[in-house]
């Protein structure tokens, strides 16, 4: 069962692809007018979305390389077809899927998310996703489960960030339940319409636009319900600093930086820091966490 | 050493001000480079500028710590641009200082917090505070006024504040990180062949 989450925002407010392909260019000149006519309306203009280049050249996949742009320039050798991945744990139907076998018959959605690093940076993306819910319905979860645990491929010859162990690969991560059946919460195959790009996730990844980005793993290859909280990669790296939860929160600073603020990709060399909002702004998932202290379960 | 004495006679030629010129043409090629959003600086200029001062920095400071083994081991003479080196690397500190004030943080009670706050912060502000005096004696008149040896125990501030700089780099970087590690043990290397010579010396005697 799709589109059980709506906002104010409609298809029309994504960018056309036009724009978006150079929305500086066109800002300045006159094609631009119905751009501009849609930042004037209430809430649109704080979510224009970045452009795809901005998507796509400034990201963290360390399997590529540290540097931010070390995945634009490395992400091409990764294999994305053929795909599959692995459903295993508490689920009805186990098993090796085909990418497009687990997909059949769900639909795809358009959805115009805030991103936020932990690294204080965001971004707008719209998404183009499966609910993660209708997936697990699709796979059948067991009735004891209680978190679905989520697996980054590892191709040692494609990536080469993976020999220098800047974290201990795979990458891992994990939602509990209740979050990862939320209609928040999806699994993007593309964005701005176009097949999602290696150095974003491809050909499959997850998003939940209320945690630091570092929880929407990419480049999905096995999806485990189990009953224990799953291990997760930047946890392990260091629990100090990096929570199961890691939900985006204003009043409780990563160790290291303050998460108050924020600076929007896409202002320049002058652009203005953005307060950060209680969970990036989605504060319908607030109910998941009703009686759990946010300070203590980071 | 023939070759060290070729490279010697070649590079008396060169002035020392030569490192202040190619200094701020760098520190300006990169500031235009940020601005107008090229190569490294498309998608979040700020940050990238941020990096790009602190680490010419620290490299100066590495090349300024290795102007004496230098001379020791191969017989290249740097001594007559080390100031300039050291001042270089000094302004490039202040640029990334101002670049953290200025356009990343944006407010002087937040720049309060975070070097109160962030350990790496507050590394990275006494690394700076310590090269202040360093920078502002760095000048004839000084060594004069303060004399020469008082002038060179005072300007031993770069050892520490060469360290605190690594530390400071080392400290922010997510995960296990290489480079900064570099940086941390050449620092801490060529500080080490400093304390081999003193003891040297004092064994000759």
């Amino acid at each position: 069962m799709a589109y059980r989450w709506t906002n104010t925002l409609t298809q029309a407010d994504v960018t056309p692809k036009a724009a978006y392909l150079n929305r500086r260019q066109i800002l300045a000149g006159t094609v631009g007018l119905g751009a501009i006519g849609l930042a004037g309306r209430a809430n649109a203009q704080e979510l224009e979305p970045n452009t795809l280049e901005e998507i796509t050249s400034y990201n963290n996949f360390y399997e590529f390389g540290t540097g931010k742009n070390d995945p634009a320039q490395n992400a091409h050798q990764l294999v994305t077809s053929p795909w599959s991945i692995k459903v295993d744990g508490m689920v009805d139907n186990p098993g090796d899927y085909a990418l497009d076998d687990l997909l059949a018959g769900l639909s795809v959605e358009d959805r115009l998310y805030r991103f936020r690093c932990v690294e204080a940076w965001s971004m707008v993306i719209p998404w183009n996703g499966i609910e993660l819910a209708d997936i697990l319905n699709k796979v059948g979860v067991q009735s004891g489960a209680k978190y679905v645990a989520f697996e980054t491929v590892v191709q040692p010859e494609n990536m080469i960030g993976v020999q220098r162990r800047v974290l201990d690969f795979p990458y891992v991560e994990g939602l509990r339940l209740d979050e990862a059946m939320h209609p928040l919460t999806i699994m993007a195959t593309g964005i701005y319409d176009e097949p999602i790009a290696n150095q974003n996730g491809a050909p499959i990844r997850l998003v939940v636009p209320w945690k630091y980005g570092f929880k929407s793993i990419k480049s999905i290859v096995r999806i485990t319900l189990t009953d224990q909280e799953p291990p997760t990669s930047w946890n392990i790296a260091n629990p100090r600093e990096y929570g199961f939860y890691s939900n985006v929160n204003p009043t409780v600073d990563h160790p290291r930086w303050s998460q108050a603020t924020e600076r929007r990709i896409g202002g320049g060399l002058f652009a203005s820091r953005q307060d950060t909002l209680m969970f990036n702004g989605y504060p319908e998932v607030a109910p998941l966490y009703e009686g759990q202290d946010l300070t203590v379960d980071i | 050493m023939a070759v060290a004495q070729a490279i010697n006679g070649g590079l008396r030629r060169l002035p020392a001000w030569t490192i202040y010129i190619v200094g701020a043409a760098y520190a300006v090629w990169e500031f235009w480079r940020a601005l107008n959003q090229i190569g490294p600086y498309l998608v979040e200029p700020i940050n990238v500028l941020e990096r790009a001062y602190g680490e010419i920095a620290l490299i100066l400071m590495v090349v300024g710590l290795m102007v004496t083994p230098l001379r020791q081991w191969t017989g290249v003479n740097l001594i007559k641009f080390r100031r300039a080196i050291g001042v270089t690397a000094f302004l490039f500190v202040l640029a990334h200082f101002l670049v953290f004030a200025i356009l990343d943080v944006q407010s002087v009670s937040r720049v309060w917090t975070e070097i109160v706050k962030r350990p790496y912060v507050t590394v990275g502000m006494a690394a700076f505070l310590m090269l202040i005096p360093l920078a502002v004696t760095s000048n004839n008149l000084s060594v004069r006024k303060m004399g020469s040896a008082a002038w060179r125990k005072m300007h031993k501030l770069t050892y520490p504040a060469a360290i605190l700089g690594a530390i400071h780099y080392l400290w922010l970087v997510k995960g296990f990180q290489l480079e900064p590690i570099i940086y941390l043990v050449v620092i801490l290397g060529l500080l080490a062949t400093r304390l081999n010579w003193q003891e040297k010396r004092r064994a000759a005697m």
